[in-house]
């Protein structure tokens, strides 16, 4: 039974490990309607661009910070470059935009930090401490604290401020968020900025786990189930989905996996999370649209 | 354009006999260059490196485009369809020797259906981007099943399979020039089907259902039909691209030559060449095909001992990326729609309005 609560405690933070990613995918979907499939591309870039400004001898809270810079210019250039011309575009459109930008930032990172596998040390380690007769990984628990962190301001920024209002405004109608005056551009470069710092979190994080290495944005294909279990536009569904999928996914792994002769993980989460859908076909916190014909 | 008017010119008589020439001319023109002219003139390099994977991308991207370009439904795994395609042609060969190539591969290509009907039924309830979920599934589902159980590469360890010889109707088409051939053909068959197809009810019927199901479902239009009607045709066609891209093409494939990248080549060469055109599927496999090689060879002769060759393919990527992202704001409607800008802007040359 221990055995059991702790593969569960190591899935459920795993699985905010994975929400970290969704979080990007939300914010940028919840801002402007755009499914982004760049984010992985940023995380990894975010991870590449502060391992190698640590790697020319830069303290920890200066290349955090010069990275931090680096992703607000690299998303106000992709608000510029890239969004602005496709402003009122189909989503499908949008979509295959952030498939290109993806091809362009991963190119662009490895062209710019190289493609070796780079080691990342937080000062915090990867060793599990016992609590309650269950042990869990320091990292994954202060991961899950992160993550929790960000999900509660990024909930507050939506839900109490005027940008929040803005934000959600242009995503429900950009036409007529733009005639009462919205600045359209100012919102999704503000979005693009904010998705950037969530990346640049993740990337972090992940990176000190991973390895910072091309793979690293291969972790959007772990964050899709999340994000479409939780719904496109739900920030506490991003967490519920991690949850639910990192528990199940682990569990599945050790005790359904060897009767297939293991490796099901990869396609395991989809399963579930297509399961979800046909029961509540909008993830479960997602906004649920009205069709009229 | 007023016809009358202008053929007061002298040069538009000219024109007007190219217009009033019968439609068929140029597609015969093309087919007899196609089928006639390159088998003779052509060289190994050329039926091996590019027209044979362009004609089985040509092929996939067609069976892509009927499902996301004609019926509206994203699809992010093309390369299953084409896994399922390949190895069921495989077995199929394999496991009934009496059964002659070309019957193989339809029977791959229905196999392939039946898999992709199996993962658009979630289509009937979920919509926009939450289907991805169904094919990405697909996607993952199927290479992990061809690696596990390698029952299916008749138990090659790592999944390899290798092509069976490839005789269709007594002749040894296992030259590059027979392999184009064969892949020409059986391209040609089903882009005329898909041609008919599309023009038919069906086809009308799945473009009701891409420019909205709910208005079309009120017009009476059978959306359940129609939507896996789609999936099992264009899944066929990935079947059979993919049952291609292995024999005719690589001669040898294991599963993971059906990966993700796969799906996304599949992918852009839609966007690119134009969702929703026939034309556009090749006219974005001409692209696929021809920039990586344009791109080497560019980087080869300017760039040598610049860049190493490591950075040739991250670069090689960010111009493929800027490129996607050129088309979709300057042509959204892709190659196929510059062609034909082109073609009018040509046929109004040089009075134009």
């Amino acid at each position: 039974m221990q055995f059991f609560f702790e593969v569960l405690v190591g899935g459920l933070l795993a699985g905010l490990m994975y929400s970290l990613v969704a979080l990007g995918f939300v914010l940028i979907y919840k801002a402007s309607g755009v499914f982004n499939f760049a984010q992985g591309a940023m995380v990894l870039f975010a991870a590449l661009a502060f391992v190698t400004i640590v790697e020319h001898g830069v303290p920890f809270w200066a290349a955090l910070l010069g990275t931090l810079l680096i992703m607000l210019v690299l998303a106000v250039a992709i608000e510029r470059i890239a969004l602005r011309p496709l402003v009122n575009r189909p989503p499908m459109t949008l979509f295959m935009a952030t498939l290109g930008l993806s091809f362009v930032i991963e190119g662009l990172a490895q062209t710019l930090f190289g493609a070796q596998v780079h080691g990342l040390e937080l000062g915090i380690e990867d060793v599990p401490i016992t609590f309650a007769g269950v042990s869990a990984s320091k990292l994954d628990l202060f991961a899950a604290g992160t993550a929790g962190a960000l999900v509660l301001v990024l909930a507050l920024l939506f839900n109490r401020t005027r940008l929040g209002l803005a934000l959600r405004a242009v995503a429900d109608d950009p036409l007529a968020a733009l005639a009462i005056g919205v600045d359209l551009r100012r919102v999704w470069a503000v979005v693009w900025a904010v998705s950037g710092v969530v990346g640049l979190v993740a990337g972090l994080l992940w990176g000190a786990r991973l390895g910072v290495q091309f793979s690293l944005s291969l972790i959007v294909l772990k964050a899709l189930p999340v994000l479409i279990i939780g719904g496109l536009d739900s920030i506490a569904g991003t967490i519920v989905g991690g949850l639910l999928i990192g528990a199940t996914e682990k569990l599945a792994e050790v005790y359904i996996g060897p009767a297939f002769g293991g490796g099901i993980e990869n396609w395991f989460p989809y399963l579930l999370a297509l399961g979800f859908l046909l029961i509540k076909p909008s993830g479960l916190f997602g906004e649920v649209r009205v069709e009229r014909a | 354009m007023t016809g009358s008017s202008r053929s007061l010119t002298g040069g538009l008589s000219q024109r007007d006999s190219w217009r009033s020439m019968p439609r068929f001319v140029p597609w015969l023109a093309l087919a007899v260059v196609a089928f006639v002219v390159l088998p003779f003139v052509g060289n190994d390099y050329l039926f091996s490196a590019v027209l044979i994977p362009f004609l089985v991308l040509s092929l996939a991207g067609l069976g892509l485009n009927i499902l996301t370009g004609y019926t509206g439904q994203l699809s992010l795994g093309s390369a299953a369809f084409m896994a399922v395609g390949a190895f069921a042609t495989y077995n199929f060969q394999l496991r009934i020797p009496a059964l002659p190539l070309l019957v193989s591969v339809a029977l791959g290509g229905l196999s392939a259906s039946l898999v992709g009907v199996a993962f658009g039924l979630p289509s009937l309830r979920i919509k926009g981007f939450y289907l991805i979920v169904s094919t990405l599934a697909a996607q993952f589902f199927v290479e992990w099943v061809l690696t596990k159980f390698s029952w299916f590469s008749n138990d090659n360890s790592s999944g390899v399979i290798t092509a069976p010889r490839l005789v269709v109707l007594g002749q040894d088409l296992s030259s590059p020039a027979g392999r184009y051939l064969l892949t020409l053909a059986i391209v040609s068959v089903l882009t005329l089907v898909a041609f008919n197809l599309l023009h038919s009810q069906t086809g009308r019927n799945w473009m009701a259902v891409r420019d909205m199901d709910t208005a079309a479902r009120v017009l009476g239009i059978p959306i359940v039909r129609a939507k896996v009607q789609a999936f099992a045709v264009s899944s066929f066609y990935c079947g059979v691209a993919g049952a291609l891209w292995a024999f005719a093409y690589l001669g040898t494939v294991e599963p993971h030559g059906f990966d993700l990248d796969r799906s996304f080549q599949v992918l852009f060469i839609v966007i690119i060449g134009g969702l929703g055109s026939l034309s556009g599927a090749f006219w974005g496999a001409a692209f696929i095909v021809l920039l990586p090689i344009l791109l080497g060879n560019l980087a080869s002769t300017f760039l040598s001992g610049i860049i190493e060759p490591g950075h040739v393919e991250n670069l090689q990527k960010v111009v493929f990326g800027s490129l996607i992202i050129f088309f979709l704001i300057k042509e959204p409607e892709g190659i196929a729609r510059l062609v034909r800008s082109i073609r009018h802007r040509l046929s109004i040359w040089p009075l134009e309005h």
